[in-house]
Parts: C-alpha cells; sequence; structure tokens
C-alpha cells in the first residue's frame, strides 16, 4: 500500500470537509477498498473513515412504511436488524461475502463501490430505493451508471439508503465459485404498483433492470410468465466462470426461483 | 505515524501505526502476537480473523488506525485462565481438526463467533459460516466435526475419526 | 479393541497445543535483528526479450539498501532440475537455465526482473517501481500442441524447439502396439485435460537469509519440505557454498503439498543478498505472488485408448500426452509427467501391453512440478475416466469390469516398469461396496429425482507408487539424488529420547506418530520420545517429506536406528543383569532375563550407558544410534472409491452428496492421522474435480491469479467423507508393513466426481460422455445443452 493519512471523522459535516482535501476517499468497512490498496491500485492521500458517524449507523422504519439504512451500516447489522422490517433485503445481505467481511463492510461502500457482480445494487435497484447523500436523494434507478459507476459527484457521501418495502420480494444469488460475489443474482420486488426485477453479476454495464420481465410479470405474476422470454446476452460478462450464454440462461432461471418464492 | 491504543487479549496495549498499518501488521509485529496469520491479500482465507469489539473480522482487511479504541481479541487469549486449550481447541485437537495449523487460529476465532451468535449450528450452519475460512489440509471434515463437538452434540455417529 | 498408546493408536497430536494456542513458528514469525526486506519485480508480461533495466532511480530512494538485476547473477549458477530424462531416442531433455533473476529474457508472468532490498517492505515496493524496464514484448508460447509444432516461437532461443524431451514407456514397438488395437473387439478412446492446479498451501512462502561474516556461515529459514536438499542444491549447484557453512532451518510449516519441494529462486536469492548487503534479508510472498512464483501442477492434456477383446478383458492401452512444464525446469518437474505417472498406467488392471507417450513442453507460464500425487493422479484420471467411458459403451457394470481385469496374482510385474509388492484390489472393493452403501444407491437416485434432481455414483480404483524409493533404480532413471531417509536415536542419561529425522512434517503430525513407533518398540510411554526436524544443523541427512515416503522411508530407518539402540542396550542390560545378552528381553521398558524375574529397567539402562561405572569394557558408553535406510521397492497403496452427486439440471450446479473412501495403506500407526490425510486429499481432489482452475489467456495472462478467480474448496462444496482403512495387506518389505498414505485421497478422488456428474447427466437421458475438469456449472450446463 502507499501511504496515506487517516482521518476518523464523527458528524458527516467532518467527513464532508475531510473528504474535500486534496486525493481523500472515504472508506466504508474497507472490504473492497484495502485489497485494492494492497495491490496498490489507487494511491489516496487521505483515508477518511466513515466508521465513526453515529449518525450514518442502523436500521429505522420510517412513518412511510420504508426502511433507512444508514450508510455505514454492516451487511451483519442489515442482516440482523432488517428480518422483520424487510427480510428480503435482510436476507441478501446476510449473502454478502462471508461473516467476517459482513460485520465490516457496509451498504454505502457496497453501493457506492457498484461492483458489477455486487449484491446490494440489485437489492437496491429491485427495491426502487432511494439513495440519500450529503446533499441530495438520488432515485435508484437514476444511481447506478454502469460498471463501478454512480451518479456520486468527488466527495459525494451516501448518509443512508431508503428502501419502499414491497408486498414480497426475493434475492435469488447464484455463486462465483472463488470470489462467492454473484455470477448471477437477481432480485425481485412486487409492489402494489408493479414488479421491480434486477439483476447483478451479468452484465457488463452492471446492475440492471430486466423490463421484459417486469413487463410480463405485472400481466400475470407466476413463473411460466417468463416462458419464451430471453435476456439478449450481447451485453453479459464472459470470463472463466461463465461464459454470456449461461449467464442469460442464468438470469431466467434466477428469475423463476425469485418468483416462486414470492408466491 | 499515528498513537494507536487498543485492549488486546484483555490488556491496554499502545503504539505507533501509519494509517497504512493493518491490524495484523499492527499485532504480528509491534505486539510479537504471530498467532494470526496472513494467508492472502484479497480478504478470502480467514486465516487473520480475530475478533473485535466481539466481532469476528479479517485483521488483514482492517486499518490498525481503525481499531483505535477497541476490544480485540486474538487466539493468544483464547486459552482458559489456566493456560488449559478451551472448549473449542480442545475439540479441535480431540478431533483432529488442523493439520499444518496455519489457517486453524482463522478457524477457532471463527468457531468461537458462531458458537456465541449460533450456540448448537447444525452441520449445515457450520459449513456455511466457515465460507470466508480456508483450510487445504483437512478437507473440512474434522473441522466440521469438531465445531459440532464443542457445541456439546454428539459427533458419534459421524464417519471415522 | 483400538489401543491408546504406540503403534495403532489414535493418539491426540502433540502439536495440535501450540497451533491451537497462536504459538506456532511459522517462517514468517521469524524477524532476524537487523534484517531488511526484499521486493521482487516481476515481469506482467508472458514473454519478452530485455533490452535494458536500469536500477539508478531507484537506488536513491528511501531505505534502499541495494538492487539487484540479472547482471549481479551472472557467473552464479541458476536453479538446478533434480532429474534428467532421457528421450525415447535416448538422447537427454533439453535443459535450459534458469537464472535466480531474468537473464536476456522474461518467459512468464511473475519471471523476476530485479529485486530491490530496503529497510521496509514500503520502501522495496515503492523502489522497485522507480526501475527502468525497456521490455520487447514477442509472441507468447501458451498452447501445448501449438508450442510442439515446427517454427513455433521458442521459449528459450538456444534450444531446437520447445519439447524438453518426447518420452515413451512401457511397448517400443509401434507395430505390436497397433496390431493389439487392431484385432480388439472394441476401442474406447478419450481426449481429456488434466487441469492445471495451483497449490496453495496457506501459508505462502518466506525466505529469511543470514550471513555472519565473524564465521563466514549462512542461515536460511525457508518454508520447506526438505530443508537437506534444499541445502544441498543451493550450495552445489546455485551459490557455490560449502555446506557445513549453511544452516538451513525450515520451523513449523504451513501446508506444502508438492510445491514446498522445490529450490526456488527467492531462497537462493536471500542467502545471496543477506552476504552482498551484510544485512539479514527477509521475503514474504503474498498470495498473489505465490499465484505466479510457487510451481503449478497438473496441466496435461492426453489422448488415451483401451482395447478391449470380445470377453471385456484389457488387452491394450496407449496414451499421448502434452504435459506442461512451464517456462523453466522446476526441481522435480521433469520425473512427473514420466516416472511418476507413465509407470502408474497399469493400475490395478492386468494389461498385458502399454505403451505411455509424453511430449514435455516449455510455454511461457509459471513452472510446473509436483503437487499432491504428482503424475499419479494423471494416470489414474485418464484410466478411470476411459474405464468407466468403456463400461458405458458396452453396456456392462463398471465396477464388474474393473473386478474382471484387476491384478490378482502377487508380486505382479507391470508392463510399465513395477513390481507390485501386495494388493487386494477385490477385498478393497468389497469393502467400498458397503462402507458406500451401493446397494442403496438406486433408492438414493429415485429421492434426488422427486426432487428434480439428477443423481450420479461414480466408482474408481487407484494405485501409486509411495515410498519413493530405491535409489540404485531412481538413479538409473535419471534422478540426480538418492531418494532415502536417515534418523538419529538419542537416548538421554534419563531415558528420554530425542529422534532427529530427515523427514519434516508440514501437517502430516510426525511429532506425535513417529514417537508412537519407537516408544511402542521400547516398551515405554511416548511422551518420552521427541522428534527433531527441519534443521540441517540438528539431524545428520534427510531427503525430507513428499510422494507419501515419511513413515515408510524415514520411519524406517528410524526402526533401524531404534533397533540399534535395543541391540546396544540388552548388551548393557545383560552387564548388569549378569546375564547372557542372548537371553535379554525387553518388554514394557523392562529387560529382564528369559525365565527368571530379574530385571532392570529402561531409564536404569540408560543411566548405566552415560554413567558407565558398572560397564561392559567392550562396549562404548553412550546411547546413541544412526540409521539410513534406502528401500528395496516401492510402496503400492491402492483403494476404492465412490463418488455421489446430485445435478441441478437448470443451472448445471454439482454437489457431492456422499464421497466414501476404502484405502489399503497397509499397517497403519495413527489411524486418526490416516483418515484425516484421506480427508484432506479428497477434499484436494473434489477441488480440483468442481472448482480449481488455473487458466491463462492467449498472451500468457494469468486469469485466475488470486483467490477471486482460483476457486479454492470451502467447507460448504464439501460433505463428510466415509472412510475405510480396514483393508490391508502389509507392505512386504519395509519393517513397519506401511505404504504411505497422504496422496491416495488426491489421487483417487478427479475421476470418482467426474464419472459421478456423467452418469447423473446420462441418467437424464442426456448422452455426455465427457466433460473436463473442472466440471463447473457453467461446463455442466453447456454440456446439457450441447
Amino acid at each position: 500500500m502507499y501511504n496515506f493519512e487517516f482521518e476518523k471523522p464523527s458528524t458527516i459535516a467532518d467527513a464532508v470537509a475531510a473528504l474535500g482535501g486534496e486525493d481523500a476517499q472515504a472508506l466504508g468497512g474497507g472490504q473492497t477498498l484495502i485489497p485494492t490498496l494492497k495491490q496498490r491500485l489507487a494511491a489516496p492521500l487521505t483515508l477518511v473513515s466513515l466508521g465513526g458517524i453515529p449518525e450514518m449507523r442502523g436500521v429505522c422504519i420510517e412513518d412511510d412504511g420504508s426502511v433507512s439504512i444508514g450508510g455505514a451500516t454492516t451487511h451483519a447489522a442489515v442482516a440482523a436488524e432488517a428480518v422483520s422490517s424487510y427480510p428480503a433485503l435482510a436476507a441478501l445481505a446476510g449473502q454478502i461475502g462471508d461473516p467476517a467481511v459482513r460485520n465490516r463492510g457496509t451498504i454505502g461502500g457496497s453501493i457506492a463501490n457498484n461492483d458489477p457482480a455486487a449484491c446490494y445494487p440489485a437489492g437496491a435497484l429491485g427495491s426502487g430505493a432511494t439513495i440519500i447523500t450529503n446533499t441530495r436523494q438520488i432515485a435508484a434507478d437514476d444511481f447506478f451508471e454502469g460498471m463501478f459507476s454512480t451518479a456520486l459527484d468527488e466527495g459525494e457521501i451516501i448518509t443512508s439508503v431508503r428502501f419502499p418495502v414491497p408486498q414480497a420480494a426475493s434475492y435469488q444469488k447464484f455463486l462465483q465459485p472463488a470470489s462467492r460475489f454473484a455470477l448471477v443474482g437477481v432480485y425481485l420486488a412486487r409492489f402494489a404498483d408493479g414488479v421491480r426485477v434486477a439483476v447483478t453479476g451479468a452484465s457488463e454495464d452492471g446492475v440492471f433492470r430486466w423490463s421484459e420481465a417486469e413487463e410480463a410479470l405485472n400481466k400475470e405474476f407466476r413463473p411460466d410468465a417468463l416462458t419464451g422470454l430471453h435476456i439478449n446476452s450481447a451485453n453479459m460478462i464472459a470470463d472463466l466462470h461463465g461464459s454470456k450464454d449461461y449467464r442469460a440462461h442464468l438470469v431466467s432461471v434466477m428469475t423463476k426461483r425469485a418468483i416462486q418464492a414470492c408466491m | 505515524m499515528t498513537k494507536v491504543s487498543m485492549t488486546v487479549n484483555g490488556k491496554t496495549v499502545s503504539g505507533e501505526a501509519e494509517g497504512r498499518t493493518l491490524l495484523s501488521g499492527f499485532l504480528r509485529d509491534h505486539l510479537n502476537l504471530t498467532g494470526t496469520h496472513v494467508g492472502c491479500d484479497t480478504a478470502q482465507c480467514g486465516a487473520c480473523v480475530v475478533h473485535v469489539n466481539g466481532e469476528a473480522v479479517k485483521s488483514c482487511n482492517m486499518l490498525a488506525l481503525e481499531a483505535d479504541g477497541a476490544d480485540v481479541g486474538t487466539i493468544e487469549g483464547q486459552a482458559n485462565a489456566d493456560g488449559s486449550l478451551n472448549v473449542i481447541q480442545q475439540a479441535f485437537q480431540d478431533h483432529h481438526g488442523l493439520q499444518c495449523g496455519f489457517c486453524t487460529p482463522g478457524m477457532v476465532m471463527s468457531a468461537a463467533a458462531l458458537l456465541k451468535e449460533n450456540p448448537r449450528p447444525t452441520e449445515g450452519e457450520i459449513r456455511k459460516y466457515l465460507e470466508g475460512n480456508l483450510c487445504r489440509c483437512t478437507g473440512y471434515h474434522n473441522i466440521v466435526k469438531a465445531i459440532m463437538a464443542a457445541s456439546g452434540q454428539d459427533v458419534g455417529s459421524i464417519a471415522a475419526e | 479393541m483400538p489401543k491408546d498408546s504406540g503403534i495403532g493408536a489414535s493418539s491426540k497430536r502433540r502439536e495440535d497445543v501450540r497451533f491451537l494456542t497462536g504459538a506456532g513458528n511459522y517462517t514468517d514469525d521469524i524477524n532476524v535483528h537487523g534484517q531488511a526486506y526484499v521486493h521482487f519485480l516481476r515481469s506482467d508480461i508472458a514473454h519478452g526479450r530485455i533490452k535494458s533495466v536500469d536500477p539508478s532511480a531507484a537506488e536513491g530512494m528511501p531505505g534502499v539498501v541495494k538492487v539487484f538485476t540479472g547482471k549481479d547473477f551472472e557467473g552464479v549458477g541458476g536453479m538446478p532440475c533434480g532429474w534428467e530424462v532421457t528421450d525415447k531416442h535416448g538422447a537427454p531433455m533439453q535443459e535450459p537455465p534458469h537464472p535466480i533473476l531474468a537473464q536476456g529474457k522474461v518467459r512468464h508472468v511473475g519471471d523476476p526482473i530485479a529485486a530491490v532490498v530496503a529497510d521496509s517492505l514500503e520502501q522495496a515496493r515503492d523502489a522497485a517501481e522507480a526501475i527502468e524496464v525497456d521490455i520487447e514484448e514477442l509472441p507468447s508460447v501458451i498452447d501445448m500442441k501449438a508450442a510442439a509444432q515446427e517454427g513455433a516461437t521458442l521459449v528459450h532461443d538456444d534450444l531446437k524447439n520447445n519439447i524438453c524431451y518426447d518420452w515413451q514407456l512401457g511397448e517400443t514397438d509401434d507395430a505390436k502396439v497397433d496390431e493389439v488395437f487392431a484385432n480388439a473387439a472394441h476401442v474406447t478412446t478419450l481426449d481429456l485435460v488434466n487441469n492445471r492446479l495451483v497449490a496453495n498451501p496457506m501459508e505462502p512462502r518466506v525466505a529469511v537469509g543470514e550471513y555472519k561474516r565473524g564465521t563466514d556461515e549462512y542461515t536460511l529459514f525457508t518454508t520447506s519440505q526438505n530443508p537437506h536438499v534444499i541445502r544441498l542444491l543451493m550450495c552445489a549447484f546455485v551459490l557455490g557454498l560449502p555446506e557445513h557453512k549453511v544452516r538451513v532451518v525450515a520451523p513449523d510449516v504451513g501446508g506444502g503439498f508438492g510445491t514446498k519441494i522445490f529450490h526456488y529462486a527467492e531462497e537462493a536469492f536471500c542467502t545471496f543478498a543477506a552476504k552482498a548487503c551484510n544485512r539479514p534479508v527477509k521475503w514474504t510472498s503474498s498470495r498473489s505472488e505465490a499465484f505466479m512464483s510457487d510451481a503449478h501442477g497438473r496441466d496435461h492434456v492426453s489422448k488415451i485408448e483401451l482395447a478391449l477383446d470380445a470377453d471385456n478383458n484389457f488387452i491394450g492401452l496407449r496414451t499421448n500426452t502434452y504435459a506442461n512444464l512451464g517456462a523453466y525446469l522446476s526441481t522435480f518437474s521433469s520425473s512427473v509427467p514420466t516416472w511418476l505417472h507413465g509407470t502408474l498406467m497399469a493400475g490395478n488392471y492386468k494389461t498385458p501391453v502399454i505403451q505411455v507417450n509424453v511430449k514435455a513442453m516449455f510455454t511461457n507460464t509459471v513452472p510446473v512440478d509436483a503437487y499432491r500425487g504428482a503424475g499419479r493422479p494423471e494416470a489414474t484420471y485418464q484410466l478411470e475416466r476411459v474405464v468407466d467411458k468403456a463400461a458405458r459403451e458396452l453396456g456392462v457394470d463398471p465396477i464388474a469390469l474393473r473386478r474382471q481385469n484387476f491384478v490378482t496374482q502377487f508380486p505382479y510385474d507391470t508392463p510399465v516398469a513395477l513390481t507390485y509388492d501386495t494388493g487386494d484390489y477385490n477385498g478393497t472393493m468389497d469393502k467400498l461396496e458397503a462402507a458406500a452403501d451401493l446397494a442403496g444407491f438406486a433408492a438414493r437416485r429415485a429421492a434426488s429425482e422427486a426432487k428434480g434432481k439428477l443423481r450420479g455414483l461414480g466408482v474408481n480404483c487407484y494405485i501409486e507408487a509411495c515410498g519413493i524409493a530405491p535409489s540404485n533404480i531412481v538413479g538409473m532413471l535419471g534422478a540426480r539424488a538418492g531418494l532415502y531417509d536417515a534418523a538419529t536415536v538419542r537416548v538421554n542419561a534419563t531415558g528420554s529420547i530425542s529422534v532427529m529425522v530427515g523427514a519434516h512434517s508440514h501437517g502430516q503430525g510426525h511429532e506425535t506418530a513417529f514417537p508412537q513407533v519407537v516408544a511402542d518398540m521400547i516398551g515405554i510411554d511416548e511422551s518420552m520420545v521427541e522428534i527433531v526436524h527441519g534443521d540441517t544443523s540438528k539431524i545428520p541427512f534427510g531427503m525430507g517429506t513428499y510422494g507419501s515416503r515419511s513413515l515408510a522411508v524415514c520411519g524406517s530407518a528410524m526402526v533401524k536406528a531404534t533397533e540399534k539402540v535395543i541391540e546396544k542396550a540388552k548388551r548393557i542390560a545383560a552387564h548388569l543383569l549378569e546375564a547372557s545378552e542372548a537371553d535379554i528381553e525387553l518388554k514394557d521398558g523392562q529387560f529382564s532375563v528369559a525365565g527368571t524375574d530379574k530385571s532392570v529397567a529402561w531409564g536404569d539402562v540408560t543411566l548405566t550407558a552415560y554413567v558407565p561405572h558398572n560397564y561392559p569394557l567392550e562396549v562404548e558408553p553412550g546411547l546413541e544410534e544412526t540409521a539410513f535406510y534406502d528401500p528395496a521397492n516401492f510402496t503400492f497403496p491402492a483403494g476404492a472409491y465412490a463418488c455421489e452427486v446430485e445435478v441441478d439440471p437448470e443451472t448445471g450446479q454439482v454437489t457431492i452428496e456422499a464421497f466414501t473412501a476404502a484405502d489399503d495403506f497397509g499397517n497403519i500407526v495413527n489411524p486418526m492421522i490416516v483418515d484425516g490425510q484421506v480427508h484432506g486429499g479428497i477434499g484436494q481432489g473434489i477441488g480440483q474435480a468442481l472448482l480449481e482452475n488455473c487458466a491463462y489467456d492467449e498472451n500468457g495472462q494469468l486469469l485466475s491469479a488470486s483467490f477471486m478467480d482460483y476457486a479454492m474448496p470451502r467447507a460448504d462444496d464439501v460433505p463428510f467423507y466415509g472412510v475405510d482403512h480396514s483393508s490391508q495387506t502389509p507392505c512386504t518389505h519395509n519393517p513397519l508393513g506401511v505404504k504411505g498414505c497422504g496422496e491416495a485421497g488426491a489421487i483417487g478422488s478427479p475421476p470418482a466426481v467426474v464419472n459421478a456428474v456423467l452418469d447423473a447427466l446420462n441418467s437424464g437421458g442426456k448422452a455426455v460422455d465427457h466433460i473436463d475438469m473442472p466440471v463447473s456449472p457453467s461446463r455442466v450446463w453447456a454440456a446439457m445443452n450441447g
């Protein structure tokens, strides 16, 4: 690792100020960032830990019934604390990485990184969540802009993420056997006003909504509704672990399983 | 260099650390607690698992300065007060849950964290919980068996020792 | 009743206490006062001509002690290969130089170009980034078959081609082999890949070199399975140092699986640099670095043909294999695809005509050498896959087909140079059929199908040649070393014993199992016996631990040395008891005179040996004996394995539902440890079969360069294993009757898994003959939809 200064502010305002410094970078749980630093693939001058800001931690239920999760809340905390308020999201959080990674990794860090195979982007996009930063609120549909790319500005911090709670939802993750990220992960959420299907792990453009499946499911919510639907594999990721066609196939299988789980 | 203080295995310690000093490095190099091992650089293998404020974390994937003020537990602090092996350690020895011993500290620390949150895990729950701990020697058979035994379950029916 | 101590007892491992409490002493735990750290600048391209390496900018950077480039090692020896293979025309293999730091060309991603020694590791890394390297990239040689073509780009410009050797074993008359196949009632042919693997012991490699000017002595602490071999190779072939001035210490070693046998450039570098810098120099590999600097394993591409007569007897076997050696010859790389592979092609079967052909290739990849099983898994995989395919083609029961062709008379001379001394393959298969409840498989398959899953059963046999080896034979075959082992039994005055052994445990539990043998022979408590290993300054000599040889070879040396000790102690006891030596019996730690109640305790005799007041004048004081043991033959562990899988037809995901092993290891010293060895081997075999894949792209970039892409087996990838070791035909030629158990699991399990997957797919109505390992979900799905 290149060396850097370490700061651990206790308020969002102090964090924002610290991130205004030259080549300063936010540190969530560090479960992706620290390995990246070890490879010397990043060289921040200052790392600003968001782990010491009490107002950015925890899960709470808003007046409108939505679930709000502080940006520095760990996956383990979400898995434990959202069980009753948003069980599908809690289940997703409980499938990220491994127990020790879940004790450090945070929702804000995961969503800001937008790894194309990460779980949370699917949960956020599939839920139609709102990403709340120190300056604004961004709809998930506008937030994820492609692999490792988001609508966040330099120095902007995800302070919380607000999830509307669907009638039913399910995350179906097919493991990449080495990293245990998603080879394909499908988050399906059924709301009164429609179904959302978000797919991670599959596309070179990162997380995306499978709109054809949503349309079909809005007409008829059952696994058979996908019969005859084939997702275009042209933009799918091809690597050691699976071809484009295989990933496209898995998107269908995982979506069907998510539907089943929601029935 | 920044001053950092923490409680490690019940003792208050302090030292100097750079921003980039990892908790694993601080434990090994500054405190000479070399029981915590480093087996990878991508947070996969779990040989470095320690407890920070009671939770299992990968100490090679956490900065020492992030642990400032924390209560840290390592493998060196696991034995009983009289120096005898604790229940988990003893079960690992009784059931041959280790061979080369390199992954073992992380396995024991993860097992302790598991049993704290789930005192009587099933075989499947143990295997799932150990997702972040790699062992290349045992094929996991005797590790899983040892953890079941440590939780008070009868392992007599599981195939040979 | 199981014994509670001595030979045959599942004694708990004494070494566990330190490992479980964080008190182990691994090489990275060793820090020498004043040490500096080295960082190797490694090639990020697979093949290129070095035009210049300019370290000047790095030399002035903070903390830098010295920067080394290939120029610093001109005139210094290269890394040696320990086995000269002679090709089928009688010519020696092509043996290119393997410099410590690259000279002239880089030949694989990870090839070290320069080394920076600095006060801290991060300073060394900083400085390495300032080294200016100008390399002209060359086309890379990755595909083995393309590498063998006339006119292919050369990995080594001074060689005539990329073929290290074109080797043959067995029937040399091609026409005779052709005739067997022409007259066969049935021929089964299979093309398959034995996937490249990375051993990945959990402890990465580490080396610490130290030099003392005052005495001109070197110490190297290193992660090694065989410290004496490292000292010999480094002193004699690489650095030209006197062996008596060099001490090599391998403390606790965190797994090896073969990849810590070899003498690596980093070891020689740290030793060399310690003197050049006049400071101890430490190198700790990161895991990412390990992927491109530890020798890899396997990587064969083979065609195997099996000829059967009208009664389904095996009448001929022919294989053609391309074996990848990587860019340079690693220490024992040349022996793996030849003498450790071709000799095992007979398997457990009495096939009369066998021809094995191997072309060993240089490519722009990391060197390939022994990995758990080393050649024997490659042989077993081919053979047991083609037998299963033949059974499927012929519509016969695969177990019956195997049984019909088993070797049943011993000793048995194979057509591929081995003599099996003993075995009972039918007996072992009987044990497997019972232990795996094969009779209940149909019901289990029906239950799986009711859940929408396909269930398959794979059963196979294996045999391996272990306990390497008779030195005179391996010498004839090209080994440049003897493969005996040594032990010194040092009895202290008060009766406790230190046993200095040349074997070196890296997880096998020698500290527990070896004392069981010595204690049993004398009749004293195991705790009175301590093993000393891993330090050339304390041990007479030793060839180390690999090839499942420790107990069979080093253990035999230990037995011989113990016998010598007992013989001498009896002379002393006879004197004390005023009896004839011939009448002295040793039992339960007491020497007694046969037919009388006169006796003297072990401790009194040992004390007398060191306080020889009342002592036989013709006997030297002291009680310490050394023995070297060179085996008369290999040992031949064999077994039968069964795997049951479920396949999810929607995703292609394979899960291992059951795995059962029946092994014949001859006599067993510590059943608990033996079972553990088998578990671990099976875990690695399942890893190879389902998960692990070390892959390069066409430009020689390593695609699986970390645990993020190299899939290691995890706890939830494997089941509890069933193991049965009750089939025991003791080895006929070593004193303990032991055969070795360390590699069996890794040898026997991959074909069982793959055969089970194919059985599952075929049960689902899809005629699939073959899927290459790893049988990943994506490959299974492709095969089902192909």
